[in-house]
């Protein structure tokens, strides 16, 4: 029988450590896509689309091809590159600060021609890069460097949620994970997983968010933020399968 | 047998492997590695090779390997 191996995908083990903060969910997040596309022979032709956040250090910890475009504009720039390379495996990583914000018209619009594309959102509920400021996603009573008093109702409105957003959509996957326990990694990975092949059959629009923490900027250690995700942040965005393309 | 590689310079100290560890054979180190950041250490010998460190930690620091015969 052979070994048993859990190792990463070489070309993250092989080069520079992430700039990421302890704790932070992009490493894992990264290499559960990493993972499924080596899994399925798709890493050496695939193309990641980074925005100017958090996310873009992948672009110095990866050796796959990838593009890095102005903040917000990912979901964008991975319509194009997908357009114009329709065999290739095509990846927008993103923040919930970029897609659900400055983002916004190109995630609906996105969703609204069915592009064939993967997109995979990282919802930590902040602007990481920047500072933690308040974040479309950024939950009510929440305090951000923005928001000192707690995000209210009245002054910030309500945290948008891509499922009631999506809601009526005809794209082809849509599904909410968390990298709080191991459990929900393994599950996490399973929705990349789809999303991936729901794109390589040319079904349309895959997409996945990933709950993930923020130690730096929620002013938690990495276990107290693991915690508050469980406890906290999965009551207003409940995980699972939400689109499925020819499943009722 | 199992055989855990683990990369200390990749290592930043959050310590989730720690408390995924269904066995509790992870530890801290009580050593800094070149970032300053607390590593952990291997028991070997009571490790059923679960992965579940390898599957939490965000760095790639981790490699577990178990051997058959």
């Amino acid at each position: 029988m052979a070994d048993k191996i859990f190792t990463a995908p070489e070309m993250l083990r092989m080069s520079d450590p992430t700039g990421f903060c302890p704790g932070c969910g992009h490493g894992t997040a990264g290499r559960l896509q990493f993972e499924v596309l080596d899994e399925m022979g798709l890493l050496e032709d695939s193309i990641t689309v980074y925005d100017v956040a958090c996310d873009s250090l992948y672009m110095w910890a990866i050796d796959t091809d990838c593009v890095g475009v102005a903040h917000g504009r990912a979901i964008a720039a991975a319509c194009g590159v997908k357009r114009t390379r329709p065999n290739n495996p095509v990846c927008a990583y993103v923040g919930d600060g970029a897609t659900y914000s400055i983002g916004i018209q190109h995630t609906i619009w996105a969703a609204a021609r069915n592009e064939n594309i993967t997109v995979i959102v990282i919802n930590n509920g902040v602007f990481g890069m920047t500072g933690g400021q308040m974040a479309p996603t950024t939950l009510l009573g929440q305090k951000t460097i923005t928001t000192p008093a707690g995000r209210s109702r009245e002054m910030n409105g309500q945290p948008l949620d891509v499922v009631k957003l999506f809601t009526g959509m005809d794209i082809a996957y849509l599904a909410r994970g968390s990298l709080d326990s191991v459990a929900s990694i393994n599950k996490t990975k399973k929705y990349i997983r789809k999303a991936f092949e729901k794109q390589m059959n040319g079904e349309g629009l895959s997409f996945v968010e990933i709950l993930s923490p923020c130690p730096t900027n929620w002013g938690l250690s990495p276990q107290d933020s693991l915690k508050r995700i469980r406890e906290v942040v999965e009551d207003v965005y409940p995980l699972g399968e939400f689109i499925e393309r020819g499943v009722k | 047998m199992v055989q855990i590689d683990y990369a200390h310079d990749r290592c930043k100290g959050c310590h989730y492997c720690i408390d995924v560890c269904p066995k509790k054979v992870i530890s801290l180190s009580g050593e800094l590695n070149d970032k300053g950041y607390e590593t952990v250490k291997f028991d070997t010998s009571g490790c059923i090779a679960c992965g579940s460190c390898y599957t939490v930690c965000p760095d790639y620091a981790i490699t577990v390997i178990k051997k058959e015969g």
